[in-house]
């Protein structure tokens, strides 16, 4: 008979990694944060299962933000943005789904709810996605969003910011997140960065500018490396009929 | 002094804001022809469909107009997946708040009363929020989950009501005396 079990599970999340639910520089998360305690309880399959894509679904010019709306560049200042989705033991995550949104050049995004002075670019829609590689890379192509207020303290502005949308491999390692440009003056002014109160955990919402991925002539490059929980596995012993 | 431990640690989370819909269903936020949303039909053409409809209320007890949810669940036979077969994602009506769920009745999985997981992401929420939907008809004494809440009024606010043949209703209570039971998974 075989003495242990193996099962799998995720490590637990460590909340101190992430904002806290109820920031009041942030008003809107004052309404919606829950004052009751998280229930904490083992791994069942449900969360260790998800949902998964595959490659077939991603069409051609999906990660490129610049091309995929009307097949006519969008304005700004072409990027490329790329990295690595990995989990906490830094093995890499292949075949999960990233999706992004982001404001145009201007910091106006293309929805009816924005109605900021920033004109549309026509030729900009403002979402993309793509699926990593083997190794966990993946890469879009886009204008870098501009900087835009919003209506918050009396003169709030958004840091220019990519929001992100990562799959794991399973439900609960799902995560949204935005990713912020080196060198930007307004992220330390962000109430929504600074929901986050570790600054370490802070940088590494920050993309570093990477030279070795430019292209001459043509684009820069933001290097954002991504960590979603890890999953391992718990073993327990069997225990004899009847005990 | 001891060896550093190498482990990285998670990316943090941040709101998905009030634009979330332009990234995760294009179409719906009025974004045509770049893909097709995802998620609309998590068991396409299979089975004794159900029907659940809720609302996600905040801490003034109004109903947001701006959340994604997504869900994930077994199959009547009480498996999950391969793919997205089970994963839906899910917006609410931008006048009225209300959302549904067009989906199959879970099966019993690994022990578990049948149940939907919940994923609520909004503005204002800054790491997004789990918690499941189980059904009133089923025997929920033995399920792990539910037998770890000490208080029965807060295990009551994860199962849905019945409104109907086949159809359920369950609100998401994000603040105050009726507020969901969130689950750190
Ligand atoms: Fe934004």
């Amino acid at each position: 008979m075989q003495r242990w079990q193996m099962t799998e599970r995720l490590i637990p999340r460590d909340l101190s990694a992430h904002p806290r639910a109820y920031a009041p520089d942030y008003k809107t998360s004052v309404s919606r944060s829950p004052n009751q305690p998280l229930l904490s309880f083992p791994t069942t399959q449900t969360e260790i299962t998800g949902p998964t894509f595959g490659h077939d679904m991603i069409g051609q010019h999906d990660n490129n933000l610049i091309l995929n709306f009307t097949g006519q560049p969008a304005i700004g200042e072409r990027i490329i943005v790329h990295g690595r989705l990995m989990d906490e033991y830094a093995r890499p995550l292949p075949g999960c789904l990233i999706e992004v949104w982001q404001a145009n050049a201007g910091g106006r995004y293309r929805h009816k709810k924005d109605g900021y002075l920033a004109p549309l670019d026509p030729n900009f829609g403002g979402c993309g996605r793509t699926i990593t590689d083997a190794d966990g890379r993946y890469e879009f192509l886009t204008v870098r969003p501009g900087a835009y207020p919003w209506p918050n303290r009396a003169n709030d502005w958004r840091p220019m910011h990519i929001h992100f949308s990562v799959f794991g491999h399973s439900f609960g390692q799902r995560l949204i997140t935005q990713m912020y440009f080196e060198g930007d003056p307004l992220i330390a002014r962000c109430p929504i960065v600074k929901t986050i109160e570790d600054q370490t955990q802070i940088d590494r919402l920050v993309a570093p500018l990477d030279m070795t991925m430019a292209q001459p002539l043509d684009c820069l490059a933001y290097k954002f490396d991504i960590v979603l929980r890890g999953r391992t596995q718990t073993r327990f012993e069997n225990r004899p009929e009847g005990m | 002094m001891v060896q550093k431990l190498d482990h990285l640690r998670e990316t943090p989370s941040q709101t998905a804001g009030p634009y979330v819909h332009i990234g995760c269903t294009p179409n719906f936020a009025g974004i045509q022809g770049v893909f097709d949303d995802l998620g609309a039909d998590p068991f396409p053409g299979e089975g004794d469909r159900i029907t659940i409809t809720g609302r996600v209320i905040d801490g003034f007890g109004t109903p947001i107009k701006d959340p994604m949810i997504e869900t994930w669940q077994a199959g009547a036979g009480g498996t999950y997946g391969p793919g997205t077969r089970g994963w839906a994602r899910i917006v609410t009506d931008p006048e009225t708040g209300e959302w549904s769920l067009n989906t199959v009745k879970p099966g019993a999985a690994d022990g578990q009363a049948p149940h939907i997981a919940v994923w609520i992401v909004a503005r204002g929420i800054n790491l997004g929020l789990n918690t499941r939907i189980y059904f009133p008809e089923d025997d929920h004494s033995a399920d792990p989950l539910l037998s770890r809440v000490e208080h029965r009024h807060r295990a009551e606010t994860l199962i849905a009501k019945a409104t109907g043949p086949s159809a359920y209703a369950i609100d998401f209570v994000l603040q105050g005396a009726n507020e969901t039971l969130f689950l750190d998974i």
